[in-house]
């Protein structure tokens, strides 16, 4: 009895969990695994397409001759590269048609016409010409012939399904793709823009955790940035750092603050002397890491002011009859409790902004030294065209971040070891 | 000690005054008016002189008078440095004083005496200070993005800096960019896609995702922690790393430039938020209701569609409210798979208009008003439930 229910239990959760199981593992699973068989074949855009056999229907009357009509087909194969075997044609026709003049290819019965064409090289044409004439003598109309429409087949290589296999994606992903660069400025960007949001969703919850005129308000207009589509936020930063016209360089003009307009997004360097030192900044890429900053601290703000709610008030009680000062209250209460959603949000935000794509690429995109390796994958696949090269720098990008995430939870493993 | 704190205090106070001011001016400059500098030294060697004086005034005046007097002469002082501007201006140089002078009052010489009390005056100025500043640095943006939208090309290139509002006009003028964007760029079609898109997302990732959370939740079968342990690993999976052969497949099947391409990909990408969220409230809903509906012979789906889903009206409304818009928002599949443009969503027309560079910039800012009022609306509204599923579940992004 028990045995028929558990199994029943069983039967019940396959049948409500596949539906969500099998769409994930069409979309998310298959295609990692479809990544890696892209990655390692020569692939471009245009191979993509698989060719088809085409034809188009042009007909024709012929003068003096009502009952009779020509009816030209110009044949193709859409593939430039690729040749497709064993190619069928087929149309139809009213009743009343008769053949004037029958191809060797083909076959006219039941007023269908089928034809075989055999193999087509790539870039095959032909002008394919048939004459029909009416049983009845009868007027031919051109637009009822005109709305049937030819129906062809034929078989070809899938680029994509043969076993040619090769290492040369990965080979110049690694070797030939200025890849230290990238993967610098990858982790550049990743890295500030997360200690940034982390700092200042310390810095906001702290701030909102204490009580004053216009609190619960503040804390949606925080939310802001977060939750508001990328598009519109991206274009309206461009506008407003636009070297030209932009709000932020007409006002430091107005200001005298500076005396050219500064490129925020489209200038790789800058110069900057501080106590005597020289060294240049890549401003383009401090401008897209304040934006990313800007766009995501309101998650680390949600979650730091989630877990500051829950700190019990007899600590900073206690603190208080000690005579604890308020920094020290921040750095010996407030700190330690918020360590371990911290280093959290550092994971979560890490993965996400290393796999970031939209923001860089609607600011810059790619431009001026902010080329990370998301970009990279755009670049490759859709502007170069190189599908398979496109897949081999997602796959760099995945093996880094398992590299990460094996390193990071050893890391804390060992400190959570240690305490 | 007491001069030390006594100094600190009115530097401390002075910054967060000229911060205030600082920003009423870029306002200001914003609607026109011009203002070329912020005559910081003088207004901080003025201010400083204010905070001194209302330590030493102390209780000798009533506080009332005192701020409206301290305030008066700031803005007589500010009216001095900066001629000619309007009386608008001027108030609201009169209120950002008192407001500061009113935000003084409570420090005299004793709290100044008390331990602390220099880290005490930081803390407080720092809360005032990061309450206007981030609510500056976020609202400035959107705030640009409106006054824009409202502008016309011509306006702009004469004075950059003017983004003050005409009224006056007739509405037709006013409003010309949304007509345009409407008219000209069919932008009503885009949001017919948009929602589409969105709310179908919404509609076939909860049928999906409600009978898996409350197997996971409640059922005992074979993978059941393999199924909930890959459902994070999944959501934590880069977008980015999907694309190619995604398209490469929609491509071959003839997928692409469909909403049905669409749908299925945010449903897939937002199931697994969608059923994490979902099983942890379903699993708060207490057991025994389920074991009187089992006595009763109801099937399992009837205890979903006549227990569960009753029951669990919130938590489905915020993951609903969710999966839209992350749906609404989503940029990098609607790049990737449309570029025929009958079939854009609101995110990749805006982007399309962008790439012609002729496309005046109040068209593009109108169209962004367009795609961030109806998620910044949704969010303001039902902020109460997004809040705790954000935590609960966090969006991606």
């Amino acid at each position: 009895m028990n045995d028929t229910l558990a199994n029943t239990e069983k039967k019940t959760a396959y049948i409500l969990t596949l539906p969500a199981v099998l769409l994930v593992f069409a979309i998310i699973l298959f295609p990692i695994f479809a990544n890696v068989w892209i990655s390692f074949k020569e692939v471009e855009l245009k191979d993509i397409r698989i060719p088809e056999p085409r034809a188009k229907k042009i007909i024709k009357s012929i003068s003096d001759e009502p009952s009779k009509i020509k009816i030209l087909y110009k044949l193709r194969n859409s593939s430039l590269l690729q040749e497709i075997r064993k190619v069928s044609f087929k149309d139809n026709f009213p009743k009343n048609f008769k053949i004037e003049n029958l191809d060797p290819r083909c076959d006219y019965k039941k007023s269908s016409l089928k034809c075989e064409f055999g193999n087509w090289p790539a870039k095959y044409k032909e002008n394919f010409q048939v004459i029909f004439s009416t049983n009845d003598g009868s007027k031919i109309d051109k637009k009822t012939l005109k709305s049937v429409k030819p129906k062809l087949d034929g078989k070809s290589d899938n680029i994509l399904l043969n076993t040619n296999f090769t290492l040369k994606n990965f080979k110049k992903v690694l070797f030939e793709n200025e890849f230290v660069d990238l993967l610098l400025t990858t982790f550049y960007y990743t890295f500030f823009g997360t200690v940034g949001s982390i700092v200042f969703g310390i810095l906001t919850a702290q701030m909102v955790n204490q009580k004053f005129y216009g609190r619960t308000f503040m804390r949606s207009v925080l939310l802001f940035p977060y939750v508001a589509p990328v598009v519109a936020l991206a274009y309206t930063w461009e506008l407003l750092l636009d070297p030209n016209s932009g709000t932020l360089n007409s006002l430091l003009l107005n200001y005298q603050i500076i005396e050219t307009p500064i490129n925020l997004l489209g200038q790789k360097y800058i110069e900057i002397s501080i106590l005597g030192f020289d060294f240049k900044l890549r401003l383009a890429l401090t401008t897209v890491i304040m934006f990313e900053i800007w766009r995501y601290f309101p998650l680390a703000f949600l979650f730091i002011l989630a877990r500051l709610q829950a700190v019990p008030k007899e600590l900073y009680e206690a603190a208080d009859v000690d005579g604890a000062s308020p920094f020290q209250k921040f750095f010996k209460i407030t700190l330690p409790q918020i360590t371990a959603v911290i280093s959290i949000l550092f994971m979560i935000r890490f993965i996400w902004n290393f796999n970031k794509f939209e923001d860089v690429f609607l600011l810059t995109g790619g431009a001026s030294g902010t080329r990370t390796l998301p970009i990279n994958v755009y670049q490759q696949g859709f502007a170069i065209s190189d599908i398979g090269m496109g897949s081999a720098v997602s796959i760099v990008i995945v093996v880094l971040l398992l590299m990460f995430m094996f390193f990071y939870f050893r890391l804390l493993g060992k400190r959570v070891d240690e305490n | 000690m007491r001069t030390k704190n006594t100094i600190i205090f009115s530097l401390i106070s002075t910054f967060f005054l000229i911060f205030l001011i600082s920003i009423w001016k870029i306002l200001a400059t914003l609607q026109g008016l011009s203002i070329n500098s912020f005559n910081i030294e003088i207004l901080f060697a003025f201010g400083f002189l204010i905070s001194l004086a209302h330590l030493g005034l102390n209780d000798k005046i009533k506080q009332i008078y005192k701020s409206i007097v301290f305030s008066l002469i700031f803005v007589l002082f500010d009216g001095y440095l900066i001629q000619k501007l309007p009386l608008w201006y001027n108030i609201g140089v009169f209120l950002i004083s008192y407001f500061f002078t009113t935000k003084i009052s409570k420090y005299n010489f004793t709290i100044l005496k008390e331990e602390h009390s220099t880290q005490v005056i930081l803390f407080d100025f720092l809360t005032l200070f990061g309450i206007l500043f981030f609510s500056f640095v976020i609202l400035f943006p959107f705030y640009m993005m409106l006054v824009t939208s409202f502008k016309t090309q011509i306006a702009l290139l004469v004075n950059p800096l003017d983004f003050s509002i005409n009224f006056g006009q007739d509405l037709k003028e006013l409003f010309k960019s949304y007509f345009v964007i409407f008219e000209s760029y069919k932008f009503g079609k885009y949001i017919l896609t948009s929602t589409i898109v969105s709310v179908g997302t919404v509609i076939i990732t909860l049928l999906f995702a409600i009978p898996a959370a409350y197997a996971v939740a409640r059922l005992n079968f074979f993978g059941k922690t393999f199924l909930s342990t890959s459902i994070l690993i999944i959501y934590m999976f880069p977008a980015i790393v999907l694309v190619i052969p995604l398209y490469t497949i929609f491509s071959q099947l003839g997928l692409r430039n469909s909403i049905e391409g669409l749908l299925i990909v945010y449903t897939a990408t937002t199931l697994p938020v969608a059923i994490y969220m979902l099983q942890g409230y379903f699993k708060s809903i207490p057991k025994e209701l389920e074991e009187a509906a089992i006595l009763d012979k109801l099937s399992w789906f009837g205890i979903i569609t006549k227990i569960i889903i009753p029951l669990s009206i919130p938590a489905i409304s915020s993951v609903a409210l969710y999966v839209f818009m992350i749906a609404w928002n989503e940029f990098l599949f609607s790049l990737m798979f449309l570029d025929n443009p009958n079939s854009f969503t609101l995110s990749r027309a805006i982007q399309y208009l962008s790439g012609d560079a002729e496309t005046p910039r109040q068209y593009l800012m109108a169209g962004s008003v367009v795609v961030t009022l109806p998620v910044l609306f949704i969010f303001v509204y039902f902020e109460k439930y997004l809040v705790s599923g954000l935590t609960a579940g966090s969006v991606k992004g």
